[in-house]
């Protein structure tokens, strides 16, 4: 005699009574592919539906907050590459510009540029691993092949510009650690003319694929409410359909001159995160032409900040003065006045806020690092019950998280 | 900005005459009793539109300081885009300072408290789930505070079975005499240098036991 069931439905909470079954755990990662990194989700399974979800953090914890007590506020520079470690420009800035505030300082107009058209650049590489690794997360392989490809044209130029590919801790505190080189500028336009179109194939690949919308529309919907409650920042927030850009909202490093629009999504599911992504490399490129177009003229470092920036190399070596100077500078650090700033920017994964309490001297007293991912990742616990185990595996894609940042 | 955060401030004031103004370089800041910490978050989330709550830490101001612990908040509104500070000093006693959770009006600060908690050492009472986050359950220290040394304390591994097997522990980080850092305020500039502060041992000779 056959029994007639009902099988539940996809992202029911309970299965039927008939369906009552034993639970399992699941550990998924640390070193797992969909994880990107090393988180480790600790999932209790009824079936494939989770029901819940204990994620396990700090495999990649390597105390950056006790490591900028003891250092001098440039020495701390290269350590804010390895937060988001997919975007170091972005990082750079966001240091530098939340420790000029402390010491009070205007950074000059050439120098706002470059940081904004690093820090867009940064966003646009950032955003091309995240959707390359959600494409592959969701059973789309080619897609990382074709942003790889423009991650690599892109490295080219931060290598030109910084010395460095990966880690490029080009920021200083008062400006940068040199001018972009000659031509440099016409190169990063050439990148941005050839991407445009290779923008729209990448997203053409995804964005009406029936496999890739099948796995991320309507899963892991995240409400306007919960998004605000849990912290959410960057494009994860305005996925969510919240308005918040802290460009816009708190211009820093002169973004209110730049024209620009701020995507947001709908209804706040996987889907609507990667389509504001993908937008906002679009806004990014538009930033960069801008900036590039109206590129100022003058210092790229703060001139006030003598007791900040080391003298040209030039003069380090002839000139007596300049020689005390830069050991001043390399054996006491900058000296900063006492008090605290907080300082957030909106980085290719969210608000990177950087709090820093300084008694004066060079050396911070207290430096929190505000990281956007381990905000993000808070809230998977309530996004993810009653999910598919593959949904979780949707989820993290498109939650794009980093977890050198979120582990510090 | 000034006309703006004086008029918060005092109107905070008026309901919470508790409350002081916090002194700061850049946000409106406020210091408040822990007592009413609960109630002054709550007022500004709801009559001040302030709806994010972005970032929860704790400052520890070394040992001998009264308060030693300070809690900070930065909240953040959506709306009116701006940031205010509140900081409460922690009650109890150095070594175990407390502060009331924050949970129950944001969600987002569970994981900062038990990240708090973990540093710092701080018990948020009336959180759900304080476990450490980001260092390994049963770790002995709060590695934010002052006295912990930069280097780490060698400490046994979080397996006991493995402890068991091999007798391996984490072994303070292989700094070679350092931490290579400035000595501020030091007007002898040869001893200022960064530069090897102990010199007990290098690469060659191992590090003495404490």
């Amino acid at each position: 005699m056959a029994t007639e069931y009902a099988f539940p439905e996809a992202g029911a909470k309970t299965p039927p009574a008939e369906f009552e079954t034993e639970k399992m755990s699941l550990s998924m990662g640390p070193s797992h592919p969909s994880t990107h990194g090393v988180l480790r989700l600790q999932m209790e399974l009824d079936g494939e539906v989770v029901t819940s979800v204990d994620p396990v953090l700090g495999y990649l914890h390597r105390g950056d907050e006790k490591i900028a007590e003891n250092m001098t506020y440039n020495q701390f520079v290269p350590y804010t590459d390895r937060l988001d470690y997919l975007a170091p420009l972005a990082n750079n800035m966001a240091y530098a510009i939340a420790v000029e505030r402390l010491a009070n300082l205007e950074v000059p107009e050439r120098c706002q540029a470059i940081r904004v058209i690093t820090a867009e650049l940064a966003r646009i590489s950032a955003h091309l691993m995240g959707l390359g690794a959600f494409g592959i997360d969701t059973g789309a392989w080619t897609v990382f092949m074709y942003t790889f490809t423009e991650r690599e044209k892109l490295y080219k130029l931060f290598e030109e510009l910084t010395g460095a590919r990966f880690t490029t801790s080009y920021t200083r505190i008062g400006g940068v650690s040199r001018d972009v080189p000659e031509g440099w500028n016409d190169r990063v336009v050439a990148f941005c003319d050839q991407f445009l179109p290779i923008l729209e194939e990448i997203l053409s690949m995804l964005t009406r694929n029936k496999i890739f919308m099948d796995r991320t529309v309507g899963i892991g919907v995240i409400t306007k409410e919960e998004a605000i409650a849990y912290g959410l920042t960057g494009p994860n927030l305005r996925g969510s359909g919240v308005p918040m850009d802290l460009r816009k909202d708190k211009p820093y490093s002169g973004y209110e001159k730049y024209d620009f629009d701020v995507p947001v999504g709908s209804t706040g599911d996987c889907y609507d995160r990667y389509l504001v992504r993908g937008e906002e490399m679009r806004q990014s490129v538009r930033i960069v032409k801008q900036a590039i177009k109206n590129f100022p003229t003058g210092d790229w470092y703060a001139k006030d900040a003598r007791k900040i920036f080391a003298p040209p190399k030039s003069k380090i070596m002839s000139s007596m003065e300049e020689l005390i100077q830069n050991f001043m500078i390399v054996t006491e650090g900058p000296q900063m006045p006492a008090g605290e700033v907080y300082f957030e920017a909106e980085n290719p994964k969210g608000a990177l806020g950087f709090y820093v309490v300084s008694k004066g001297g060079g050396v911070p007293w207290r430096l929190k690092i505000r990281s956007p991912s381990f905000c993000n990742l808070s809230i998977l616990p309530k996004v993810c019950v009653g999910a598919m185990v593959s949904d979780v595996v949707s989820i993290l894609g498109s939650l794009d998280f980093v977890m050198g940042e979120c582990d510090r | 900005m000034p006309a703006t955060t004086a008029d918060l401030t005092s109107a905070l004031q008026q309901k919470f005459p508790q409350v002081s103004p916090r002194a700061s370089l850049d946000h409106e800041a406020v210091d408040v009793p822990t007592a009413d910490l609960l109630a002054i978050l709550e007022t500004l989330r709801d009559a001040h539109g302030f709806d994010m709550l972005t970032d929860v830490t704790a400052i520890d101001w070394a040992e001998g300081a009264s308060p030693r612990f300070v809690a900070v908040y930065h909240l953040y509104s959506t709306a009116n885009h701006s940031y205010i500070r509140v900081a409460t000093p922690c009650t109890g006693t150095d070594e175990a300072p407390t502060v009331p959770s924050v949970t129950g009006l944001w969600p987002t600060a569970n994981w900062h408290e038990r990240e708090t908690y973990d540093m710092f050492g701080i018990t948020f009472t009336g959180h759900p789930d304080l476990r450490r986050i980001l260092m390994w359950d049963g770790y002995p220290y709060y590695p934010l505070r002052k006295e912990f040394p930069l280097a780490g304390i060698e400490t046994a591994l979080p397996d006991p079975e493995v402890v068991a097997e091999t007798g391996v522990t984490a072994k303070p980080a292989p700094m070679m005499g350092g931490p290579f850092v400035a000595t501020c305020g030091e007007m002898n500039l040869t001893e200022a240098e960064p530069s090897a502060k102990d010199e007990s041992w290098n690469e060659n000779r191992e590090k003495p036991e404490a």
